[in-house]
C-alpha cells in the first residue's frame, strides 16, 4: 500500500511540527514540513499530499490572538486552496495553536447567520498556560481523526484553549449538528479534567464533512508509551510494555487510514 | 549551558529571565556549527515569600512578585521556543532579598563532526536575527557591578527587550542553513554585541566591518552603540561567498533578515568602518591578548562552630507533625504552580517528566530522547546546597555537585558518563576573605571532578551580588549574596525505557536504604524547621566522602541496569522521611519504615540536640538512595550492595499512610493526603 502524504504547514512560532512530522510517520505516513511562505510560492507542493496538519505553536507569537496572523495569512497568501483540498476529500488537522488557527479561518464551524463566528478559543479560566494530562471522550463518531476511538488520555499544553460560543443555543446546535466531537471527561475519582473552562467540555470539534479536524490536546505527544507520567508505574503494576505505542498514535492512524 | 541573568532580573524580573533564557538557547544554537536545543532549565534563587515590608531594603521588589515574574519570564519565551523547560529549582534565602539570582540553561545535541568551525579569509560577516537598536546599551558592564536601591532609574537601559518569535524563526534558519553546511562559524551576539561575537570569530584573521550597513531599529545610532548595543535575537555567521545566495533564500523562507556586513580578512586586524569613515582598528591579538592578567589574593578561615542559642537540652521529636511541616518548607514544597505554567513536552520527547505518577510527585532527573524514536536519553538534574554556603564554601559546592549527579543517577544515568556544570554566585569578592571562599568551592569542584571522573563541560561566574543601601538612621548598609554554587549533571541513559522514577510502584515491595547516613546536619531543612537556621549549637557540616558516594553511585546503577529497582529515589533536602513522602506522594501508596535498621555513623556531636531516630529520620549526608525493589529481586539486589552501607528498612505498603517506627518500637502513622497537602500549600499559595 503506498503511504498518503501529510503536509505539516508551519509559520514564525510554530513549534511542534517535527513531533507532529514524526507522528504521521510512526502510523504509516510520508510527512514533509512546508512553511506557509514556500507552499504560496509553490502551491503544487500540495497536490500529491493527502493530509494537512497546523501544528502546535504559538504562531506570529500569538500577540493579537491566538492563531490570528496565521489564518490571515492563509486567506491572503492561499486564497481558497485549503477549501479546494477539503473537496478533494484532503483531510485536514489543527493541533492546539492549528485548532486556533482553523477556528480563526472559518473552515472549521460555519459561521452564525449573522456571518459571525459562532464560537472562539479564550483565554483559560485560570488566566494561565497550563501543561497537564487530561481524560479525553469521543462524542460523535464522523469524525475521520477519530474512527475505532472512544477515550483517550493525553497532555494539554496551552493558555488560550477555552472553547467558548456566543450563546447556549449556539452551543445546542453546534452539538447536534455533530461538531463537537471530542470532550474532556473525568478522571476515575469521578474529577472533571477540563483543564480551561471549555463550555460542554469541548476539547475538539470537527467541519460537517468530519474532514476537518481540530484539537486542543497533543496527541503527538503520546506516540509512545514512555511520554505518559506514569508509564514506570505501569510498567511495574501492570505489565506494561514500554515500547508500545501511545494512546495518541491512534489519531493519526485513523487520519492515515482514512487517507489511502 | 547554563548561564545566570541576576541583575537585569532583579530591576525587570520578567524580561531579565526572558533574555537570560533567550540568551543562553542561543549561546547553544551558536555552539560549533549549530545545535539543536532540546531542553531548558531553570534556577531561581529569592528571598522569603513571607518577608514584610520591614524586611526589604529600599528598592527591591518583593520576592513573591519578583518569583511571579521570573517565571513568566521563563514560561513565556520558553514555551515560545518550542523547547520544553525540564528540570529547575527555587531556593529561599532573606540573603537573596537585594540580589536574587535566575540561573537559565538549555541543552543541545549537534551532529557528529560540527563540533568544529572554521572560518576562512574572505567569508563573509553576516548578522541574522533581530535588529540593532539601543537597548542593552552596557548590559554586560551591568550585570558585573554592585546593585543597589537606585539601580533601577540609573541602569534600566541596560536591561535587554526580548522578542521570543525573532529568535524562534532565527532558530529555524540557523539549522536550515547548518543542515546545508552554509555556513562556516557561527557565534551569537550576548554581552558585548557585535563587539564580543564579531571580535571573537575574527580573533585570527581578523575582520573589517562597515557598522552603517547594521539593520537598525531605527535611526540615530553612534557606531559605537550598533557595535556594543546588546539588542537580542541576532547571531554573527561567517558565509563563503558561494553560499551566501542559497542562505539568503532560506531567511527569506524563514521570514528571518540577514546582511552581509563585512567579511574576514587574514591580515590580523579589526577594522570598523562608518560609511567611508573608520571607526576603529585594532590589531586583533592585542585585542584578545594584549590586557594584563588580573592577579588576586585570597585567604580562608574555616568559620569557628556555631554558637548560636538552640535547645541545651537533646530533643525528641514528634513525627507526625514535623514531617508535615517540613514538607510545607519552602525548598522541599512543591513547585507544581511553576512547573506546569512551562511546556515541559513540548518536541514529544520527554520520557520522565518533573512530575510524575498517578499521585504528580516529584522527579529527581528529567529525561528526554536525543532523537524522536530512538532509545538514547539525556538525563537533567541540578544540586544546590545554598544553606552552607556561609558556613563551608568548599562542602557547599561539593554537596551540590554530589546531589546533582545522584539525581541523575537515581533516574537511571550511567554514573561514570556524567559532564558537570557549575555556576558561581558570590557576593562580596573585593576583600580576600570573599575571594578566599570562592577559591574554596574552585577546589571542590576540582576535586569532585577527578573523584568521579566527570568533566566540567560549562560553567559561568556571577561576582559581587551585593545589594547597598542607606537606611532610616542614615547608615550605609550592605547585604551580600550567600556564596551560592549551582552545579548541573547532564547523564546518559542508554535506553530511557529503562529510566526509573521515584514513585512507589507496587505493595509488598521492599525499601533498600543504600549509603552511610552521618550525624552531621548544619544547613539541613530540620535545623531550619527547629532552630530557623541559626545553627543548632556545635552544628558539624556534612562532609561528601566523594569515594563512598561512588561506590553507592555504581552499585545503584547496576541493581538499576539489571531491572532489581522499581523505584528509585535520592536523599537530599529533609533527608529520609522526605524522600518516602515524596515516593508515596507519587505513587498514592503507603510505606513503612524502621529508623532503627537505618545504617547510621553517630560521632556524637549532633547527639546533643537530637536523638538517634530523628537524625537517622532527617540528616542530609550525601550520596544516599532509597530504592524499591520486588521481593523476588532481594537476594540479587543484596549481592550487588555487598559492598557499600544498606539496609531494607522498611518496605511499600498497601493503604493511604506513611508508617514510621522509632527504635522505641513506637510507630507514627501519617496519612499521605496529610504530607501532600502540606507539600503542595506553597504551589496553592502562588495559584489564582
Amino acid at each position: 500500500m503506498t503511504k498518503p502524504r501529510a503536509l505539516i504547514l508551519r509559520a514564525p512560532g510554530t513549534n511542534c511540527d517535527r513531533e507532529t512530522a514524526h507522528a504521521f510517520e510512526r502510523a504509516g505516513a510520508e510527512s514533509v514540513r512546508v512553511t506557509l511562505r514556500r507552499l504560496a510560492a509553490e502551491p503544487g507542493l500540495l497536490d500529491d499530499c493527502r493530509i494537512v496538519c497546523i501544528p502546535g505553536g504559538f504562531s506570529y507569537g500569538d500577540d493579537i490572538a491566538s492563531g490570528r496572523i496565521f489564518a490571515v495569512e492563509l486567506r491572503v497568501r492561499l486564497g481558497d486552496m485549503l477549501e479546494r483540498f477539503r473537496d478533494r476529500s484532503g483531510l485536514i488537522l489543527g493541533i492546539c495553536n492549528g485548532f486556533q488557527v482553523l477556528m480563526q479561518t472559518g473552515l472549521l464551524l460555519p459561521p452564525g447567520p449573522d456571518g459571525r463566528p459562532q464560537a472562539t478559543l479564550a483565554a483559560n479560566t485560570s488566566g494561565r498556560f497550563v501543561d497537564r494530562w487530561v481524560q479525553l471522550r469521543v462524542a460523535d463518531g464522523r469524525c475521520a481523526f477519530l474512527q475505532g476511538i472512544s477515550r483517550l488520555e493525553l497532555p494539554v499544553a496551552h493558555g488560550e484553549g477555552r472553547f467558548a460560543t456566543d450563546s447556549p443555543e449556539t452551543c445546542r446546535r453546534l452539538e447536534s449538528a455533530g461538531h463537537l466531537v471530542l470532550r474532556y471527561a473525568a478522571d476515575a475519582t469521578g474529577t472533571s479534567t477540563n483543564p480551561n473552562g471549555a463550555e460542554a467540555d469541548v476539547a475538539g470539534a470537527c467541519d460537517a464533512t468530519g474532514r476537518v479536524f481540530g484539537l486542543m490536546p497533543h496527541p503527538e505527544r503520546f506516540v509512545d508509551a514512555t511520554q505518559h507520567p506514569s508509564w514506570a508505574r505501569r510498567r511495574w503494576s501492570e505489565g506494561l510494555d514500554p515500547a508500545a505505542d501511545g494512546a495518541g498514535l491512534a489519531i493519526f492512524a485513523s487520519a492515515v487510514a482514512a487517507a489511502r | 549551558k547554563v548561564e545566570t541573568h541576576n541583575h537585569p532580573s532583579a530591576i525587570e524580573p520578567y524580561g531579565g529571565a526572558a533574555t537570560g533564557l533567550g540568551g543562553v538557547i542561543r549561546d547553544v544554537l551558536g555552539t560549533g556549527l549549530a545545535a539543536k536545543p532540546v531542553a531548558n532549565l531553570d534556577v531561581f534563587c529569592v528571598g522569603e515569600v513571607d518577608a514584610t515590608a520591614d524586611d526589604l531594603p529600599p528598592g527591591v521588589i518583593h520576592p513573591r512578585r519578583l518569583l511571579d515574574g521570573v517565571v513568566a519570564g521563563v514560561r513565556d519565551y520558553g514555551n515560545r521556543m518550542g523547547i520544553p523547560t525540564i528540570a529547575g529549582a527555587v531556593a529561599f534565602d532573606p540573603g537573596y532579598v537585594g540580589n536574587p539570582l535566575v540561573f537559565c540553561g538549555c541543552v543541545g545535541i549537534m551532529p557528529r563532526g560540527s563540533q568544529t568551525a572554521k572560518i576562512s579569509a574572505g567569508d563573509l560577516v553576516v548578522v541574522a536575527g533581530g535588529r540593532t537598536g539601543r537597548d542593552g546599551i552596557h548590559g554586560a558592564t551591568f550585570s558585573s557591578i554592585e546593585l543597589s536601591s537606585e539601580s533601577e532609574s540609573e541602569s534600566g537601559g541596560a536591561v535587554q527587550i526580548g522578542h521570543a518569535i525573532h529568535e524562534k524563526v532565527l532558530l529555524e534558519f540557523v539549522l536550515a542553513a547548518a543542515r546545508e553546511g552554509l555556513f562556516s562559524a557561527i557565534t551569537d551576539c550576548g554581552a558585548g554585541g557585535l563587539s564580543s561575537a564579531v571580535g571573537e570569530m575574527a580573533s585570527e584573521l581578523g575582520a573589517e566591518v562597515d557598522l552603517a550597513t547594521v539593520p537598525l531599529k531605527y535611526d540615530g545610532l553612534s557606531a559605537t552603540e550598533v557595535w556594543i548595543s546588546e539588542a537580542q535575537e541576532r547571531m554573527v555567521l561567517a558565509v563563503p561567498p558561494a553560499a551566501w545566495e542559497r542562505l539568503r533564500a532560506i531567511a527569506g523562507d524563514e521570514g528571518v533578515e540577514a546582511t552581509a556586513i563585512g567579511r574576514f580578512t587574514g591580515d590580523g586586524r579589526l577594522q570598523l568602518k562608518w560609511g567611508g569613515e573608520t571607526a576603529g582598528e585594532l590589531d586583533c591579538h592585542f585585542l584578545h591578548d594584549g590586557r594584563p592578567k588580573l592577579s588576586r589574593s585570597s585567604r580562608w578561615r574555616p568559620a569557628a562552630a556555631t554558637t548560636a542559642s538552640s535547645p541545651a537540652t537533646r530533643r525528641a521529636i514528634d513525627l507526625a507533625t514535623t514531617l508535615p511541616a517540613l514538607m510545607a518548607l519552602p525548598d522541599i514544597a512543591s513547585k507544581e504552580w511553576i512547573i506546569r505554567q512551562y511546556d515541559h513536552e513540548v518536541q514529544g520527547a520527554s520520557a520522565v517528566k518533573p512530575i510524575l505518577g498517578p499521585g504528580e510527585g516529584p522527579a529527581d532527573g528529567s529525561i528526554v530522547r536525543g532523537v524522536l524514536g530512538r532509545p538514547r536519553g539525556i538525563v537533567l538534574g541540578v544540586g544546590l546546597r545554598h544553606r552552607l554556603g556561609r558556613v563551608d564554601p568548599y562542602q557547599m559546592a561539593a554537596g551540590g555537585i554530589v546531589e546533582a549527579m545522584a539525581n541523575v543517577i537515581a533516574a537511571g544515568a550511567d554514573p561514570d558518563r556524567i559532564a558537570l556544570l557549575d555556576n558561581f554566585c558570590w557576593g562580596e569578592c573585593r576583600s580576600d576573605e570573599g575571594m578566599g571562599g570562592l577559591v574554596e568551592a574552585c577546589l571542590a569542584c576540582r576535586d569532585m571532578a577527578l573523584a568521579f571522573d566527570a568533566p566540567f563541560v560549562s560553567g559561568k561566574d556571577s561576582l559581587n551580588n551585593v545589594f547597598t543601601w542607606t537606611d532610616a538612621a542614615g547608615r550605609q548598609r550592605e547585604l551580600s549574596i550567600p556564596p551560592t554554587l549551582l552545579a548541573t549533571a547532564m547523564g546518559q541513559i542508554d535506553d530511557v525505557r529503562r529510566s526509573v522514577t521515584s514513585d512507589f510502584k507496587r505493595a509488598g515491595n521492599g525499601l533498600y536504604l543504600v549509603g552511610l547516613s552521618r550525624d552531621a546536619l548544619a544547613g539541613s531543612q530540620i535545623e531550619r524547621l527547629l532552630v530557623g537556621g541559626r545553627g543548632f549549637d556545635g552544628g558539624r557540616v556534612p562532609e561528601v566522602d566523594a569515594a563512598a558516594c561512588r561506590g553507592v553511585f555504581r552499585a545503584v546503577a547496576r541493581a538499576q541496569a539489571e531491572g532489581l529497582v522499581a523505584a528509585c529515589h535520592d536523599l537530599s533536602d529533609g533527608g529520609l522521611l522526605a524522600a518516602v513522602a515524596e515516593m508515596a506522594i507519587g505513587g498514592m501508596l503507603g510505606g513503612a519504615i524502621d529508623l532503627a535498621r537505618v545504617p547510621l555513623e553517630m560521632t556524637g556531636d549532633a547527639a546533643g540536640v537530637l536523638d538517634r531516630d530523628a537524625i537517622a529520620a532527617f540528616t542530609e549526608t550525601s550520596g544516599r538512595f532509597l530504592c524499591e525493589v520486588p521481593q523476588a529481586s532481594w537476594n540479587a539486589f543484596e549481592r550487588i550492595m555487598a559492598g557499600v552501607p544498606h539496609a531494607r528498612i522498611g518496605g511499600v505498603e498497601a493503604g493511604d499512610a506513611v508508617s514510621i517506627t522509632t527504635s522505641a518500637g513506637d510507630t507514627a502513622r501519617i496519612p499521605i493526603a496529610t504530607l501532600a497537602d502540606a507539600w503542595r500549600s506553597l504551589s496553592r499559595s502562588f495559584s489564582i
